[in-house]
């Protein structure tokens, strides 16, 4: 069963320059206690999407229309008082950057009971008591002494790993992390990643992990979500994707980062850049920076469809495999001719090579 | 370095800025053309030369700067400001006299400036760019922009004598009883009016300013009332704009009640010091002018160890 | 067309080719919008300012005001008259009840012939007011444009020697600022005298210090900033480069300062008026006029209140003040949302 279905979720930013439709009728569902990954370029609507889960998405951005259905209940139809009961207790989120999501001016200790003693009315030792504990369960050296600091008496890593005890706190079923380890360095980064991981399988929390390197994806995803200019482009479980992508962009991504930390140069491989999400290019959305595009991409907008089989399954939420490109629908003239090659670790290479209509 | 040490280093920094201030202090009354002796005289066409030359060897006028200098801040050391030489009192009676007015007057200025200032900020930040913000952000403006002289003589004009029954000349009453109190309001407003718009200007700046911030958002996603992040988290963040600014607005609002005394006719130390500077007292001119500069270093010290009380990032050094 | 391999890691991926998009002709028309990019942030922060409402209502109030007082009476030069215009209907000084050609009596309230009524010694205030605009208004400007200049002077010196120098001139600004403003320039005029330069200077001497304070903070941060450590590291000598990057840093806040500053130093200057130690009694300045009409706000004989002798005077400085703090808010914003702006925009 879900713990979350989003349902054509649209938001929007009415700014000076523009409407900015930073989330396109998006649908995705995750299980319990799946590791769901959504990855994109910066600029895809990957935090728009967390935040408006939490319902926190502030002026001049609306959520305009959709469900967010957690565990059966649409939450863009509770109260402010009932969102706030689910938030932080049933929906926690871990923030990119953790030097500026913990208050300067409060202990760290203190930011963390504080949840406790909000959502679980825990008494001030109790809470203090628990505190400690999860500082230590994520890995905080002598968490006691440490309860009392300030933030910026912690080093980055720990500051990361008091934000995903915060997170924690009061046992979630929904875990959003929001590019938890993009400030980070690479060592931490692995470390971190399986802190996240071990404790989500403790804890049976499902995770929502937002990132923007394939690599992280490959790490710890079950299930997989590729977003562009504010629309998924492809889903698939993190196996299928990568041995055999069926979107464009998901191998423009690929070619670009396959390994855990290594950022050099990442996201240089596809030519351009994401395009300002005021006015999107009419068609397919990528196609300025498709290598595979055609005249038809310019006039036919592709749905999410089945790869194999071509039908429209952009409204259903749970769909297994799904990609946006109109090579599914046989609109195109030409092969999305790319291939992927996998090599055994020997360096001796057995070629399981896929093209994009997955034949082998 | 602990809070203690980092007050001690402050406080060691105060000696060498006093005697700077009393040095400017000096320096202003007594490089100018015309000593007091000159303009007594000046009034008064039946003092020749000898008596002349007599007043000013009792009054040290003949003695070098430098000697001058050192004899007033010797008495100065010794709570001796000279005496005012066109009474019987000496210059620190006057002072201690008046000193009383001038802080009760002081005080409700501030009192005055931060109960309206403080939820008027934090309710235009968090009503940013709605027509309540507009409206407060509209008087803040007008607040800093008015003199206050003028502010205090249309209050007059529209309270006592049209509103009618409203006191506006203090009665020769003890400052301790409570009917004062009635006295107070219309100079205390006047004072405060100033640093109440400065205050909430900043409040809102700083404020609007915090609740961009991350922390917020992290906050929110814990669930918490919007009450608890905005008084809790951004408002502790904020009061630290607010503190760096405590010493320049004592400044401003010992500036005021110079002004506004005069206007109310405030017994006070600054209506005195508006007539000494008629009249020409010099030693009542130093000594209030280092008493203000004294007062103010001191105030400045008291934002600094507030700062560092709200701020834990500070370094004490 | 060569091909193209990724190679790293376990999975490769062929076929993937950018060139296939940089060597094509675009598919349609469409375009990555870079219009705002290529406008330099001068430029940027103008076209905020200009959008600002409320600056602009302000400048156009401040301007306006500047005009009247400058229109209010012919300015003669070496007896040429340069400006021969005459706004006000009559000299400022000039008491209108001795005069037999105009019928009007002292203390009169506002009327058509004198639209704000004539104060105690029967001169017209509307012409006091437009002409008073001459004193206050100059001087303003003239005064931040000498503190700030010096400041700016000295709080470089101080930032760029750094060490002992910069610790002994840092505390004679400690020492300036220890004072309020009004009150060293109260001591000033008092013993120096008054008049239009001396309040220039009284007013100048004791507004430096802020800007000194503000500029030598600029000059550290930049001496620390590490492209200039690495232009000193490439022979560049440090005064080209404290003078090339502290200028654009530096002036915003300056401007900001010295805008908001001239609303402070005009009140001041009439706070002086008001005590009776500005310009000499009787002049038309601003703050003197309310000194002149301070009694008039007490009931004159048959209980008549002659409101119109302070309200005048006052409400054109406060309007002038008022305006010009509207435009440095406008400057201000104008100059800040560019930095937030940028965070806004800026990648993650
Ligand atoms: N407060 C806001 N005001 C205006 N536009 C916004 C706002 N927040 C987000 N956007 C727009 O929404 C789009 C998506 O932003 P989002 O932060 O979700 O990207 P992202 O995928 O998380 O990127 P990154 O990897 O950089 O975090 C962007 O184009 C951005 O301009
Ligand atoms: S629809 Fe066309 S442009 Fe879009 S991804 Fe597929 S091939 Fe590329
Ligand atoms: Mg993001």
């Amino acid at each position: 069963m879900s713990v979350l279905e989003v349902r054509d979720l649209t938001v929007k930013f009415y700014t000076g320059e523009g409407v900015v439709t930073a989330v396109d009728g998006l649908n995705y569902s995750i299980d319990r206690g799946e590791k769901f990954g959504v990855v994109g370029e910066s600029g895809a609507g990957k935090s728009v999407t967390a935040l408006s889960l939490m319902r926190l998405i502030e002026r001049p951005g609306y959520i305009e229309s959709g469900q967010i259905l957690f565990k059966g209940q649409d939450l863009l139809e509770l109260s402010d008082a009932e969102m706030r009961r689910i938030r932080g207790n049933e929906i926690a989120m871990v923030f990119q950057d953790a030097q500026t999501a913990l208050n300067p001016v409060y202990t760290v200790g203190e930011q963390i009971s504080e949840a406790l003693r909000h959502h679980l009315d825990y008494g001030e030792a109790e809470a203090k008591e628990r505190t400690i504990e999860l500082l230590d369960t994520v890995g905080i050296p002598a968490a006691e002494s440490r309860y009392s600091d300030y933030p910026h008496e912690f080093s980055g890593g720990m500051q990361q790993r008091a934000i995903i005890a915060m997170a924690l706190s009061c046992d979630p079923d929904l875990l959003i992390c929001d590019e938890p380890t993009t400030a980070l360095d690479v060592t931490i980064e692995a470390k971190i990643l399986e802190e996240i991981e071990a404790l989500a399988d403790e804890f049976d929390t499902a995770i929502q992990l937002i990132t923007h390197d394939l690599g992280v994806i490959a790490e710890v995803c079950d299930r997989v979500m590729v977003m562009y200019a504010g629309s998924p482009v492809e889903t698939a479980s993190a196996e299928e994707l990568f041995y055999d992508p069926k979107h464009p962009y998901t191998v423009g991504l690929m070619s670009a980062i396959p390994r855990i930390g290594d950022r050099r140069e990442s996201l240089q491989t596809i030519p351009g850049t994401m395009p300002d999400l005021v006015e999107l290019p009419p068609g397919c959305s990528f196609h300025p920076r498709c290598p595979f595009a055609e005249e038809a991409c310019t006039r036919r907008d592709p749905p999410l469809m089945d790869p194999e089989t071509g039908a429209d399954v952009s409204d259903d939420p749970g769909v297994e495999r799904a990609a946006a490109c109109l090579a599914h629908s046989g609109d195109l003239e030409q092969d999305l001719d790319y291939d992927v090659t996998v090599r055994e670790p020997d360096g001796h290479t057995e070629t399981t090579v896929t093209d994009g209509d997955g034949r082998v | 370095m602990g809070l203690q040490r980092f007050i001690l280093k402050r406080l060691l920094l105060i000696p060498p800025i006093l005697f700077g201030v009393s040095i400017v202090t000096f320096a202003l009354v007594h490089l100018t053309p015309g000593d007091p002796v000159s303009q007594m005289v000046a009034m008064n066409p039946n003092v020749d030369a000898a008596q002349e030359a007599e007043l000013r060897a009792r009054y040290g006028l003949d003695d070098p700067l430098v000697v001058q200098y050192v004899d007033w801040m010797a008495g100065v050391l010794q709570g001796d400001f000279g005496e005012v030489y066109g009474s019987s009192q000496d210059a620190a009676g006057v002072l201690v006299a008046r000193l009383p007015e001038t802080i009760a007057l002081g005080l409700f200025g501030w009192v005055f400036a931060l109960v309206i200032a403080i939820p008027t900020g934090i309710y235009a930040a968090v009503k940013k760019d709605q027509l309540g913000d507009t409206v407060s952000r509209f008087l803040a403006l007008s607040g800093i922009s008015i003199p206050n002289f003028w502010l205090g003589l249309m209050l007059i004009l529209l309270f006592p004598l049209t509103l009618g029954g409203w006191p506006v000349l203090p009665p020769r009453e003890s400052l301790a009883s409570p009917a004062m109190l009635w006295y107070l309001v219309l100079p205390g407003i006047t004072v405060g009016t100033a640093s109440a718009a400065a205050i909430m200007r900043v409040m809102r700046t700083s404020m609007a300013e915090e609740l961009n911030k991350e922390y917020v958002t992290a906050a929110r996603a814990k669930g918490l009332p919007e009450r608890t992040i905005i008084l809790k988290h951004v408002l502790r963040n904020s009061l630290i704009s607010v503190v760096t600014l405590a010493a320049t607005l004592t400044a401003g609002i010992v500036a005021g009640s110079v002004v506004v005394e005069v206007v109310f006719s405030w017994p006070g130390l600054g209506r005195e010091f508006v007539d000494a500077i008629h009249g020409r007292e010099i030693n009542l001119i130093m000594a209030i002018t280092l008493f203000i500069g004294l007062f103010i270093v001191i105030m400045n010290l008291v934002a600094d160890v507030l700062y560092a009380m709200l701020d834990p990032r500070i370094r004490y050094d | 067309m060569t091909e193209r391999t990724t190679e790293r890691g376990r999975i490769q991926v062929t076929g993937f080719d950018p060139e296939r998009v940089t060597e094509r002709d675009p598919l349609s028309g469409w375009t990555e919008e870079t219009g705002t990019e290529t406008k330099s942030r001068w430029k940027r922060v103008f076209g905020r300012f200009v959008r600002n409402r409320t600056a602009m209502i302000g400048l156009v109030v401040v301007l306006f005001m500047s005009l009247l007082a400058i229109l209010a009476r012919p300015v003669e030069f070496f007896g040429f008259a340069v400006q021969p215009l005459s706004l006000a209907p009559y000299p400022p000084g000039d008491m209108l009840y001795a005069d037999p050609t105009v019928d009007v009596s002292r203390n009169e309230a506002p009327s058509w012939a004198h639209p704000f009524g004539t104060d105690g010694s029967g001169r017209d205030i509307f012409s006091r007011v437009l002409y008073g605009g001459r004193y206050s208004i100059s001087i303003g400007f003239v005064v931040v444009a000498l503190a700030a200049s010096f400041g700016m002077v000295y709080g470089s010196v101080s930032g760029y020697y750094g060490g002992w120098v910069d610790e002994i001139m840092m505390r004679v600004v400690d020492v300036v600022l220890a004072f309020p403003m009004l009150v060293l320039a109260l001591v000033i005029v008092a013993m120096f005298g008054g008049g239009y330069w001396q309040l220039v200077a009284a007013f100048a001497v004791v507004g430096w210090a802020s800007y000194a304070r503000l500029i030598r903070g600029e000059v550290l941060t930049i001496k620390e900033n590490e492209y200039v450590l690495a232009a000193k590291a490439l022979g560049a000598r440090d005064r080209s480069v404290i003078l090339k990057h502290v200028t654009p840093n530096a002036v915003a806040p300056v401007i900001v300062l010295a805008t908001l500053n001239i609303g402070t130093v005009v009140i001041g200057v009439a706070a002086l008026g008001f005590l009776g130690l500005g310009m000499p009694p009787g002049s038309a300045e601003w703050g003197s006029m309310l000194e002149g009409g301070r009694d008039a706000i007490i009931p004159g004989p048959g209980g008549e209140i002659r409101w119109w002798i302070t309200v005048f005077p006052g409400a054109a400085i406060f309007l002038f003040v008022m305006s010009m703090n509207m435009i440095g808010d406008g400057v201000n914003d104008a100059l800040d949302a560019q930095e937030t702006g940028a965070e806004m925009r800026g990648g993650q």
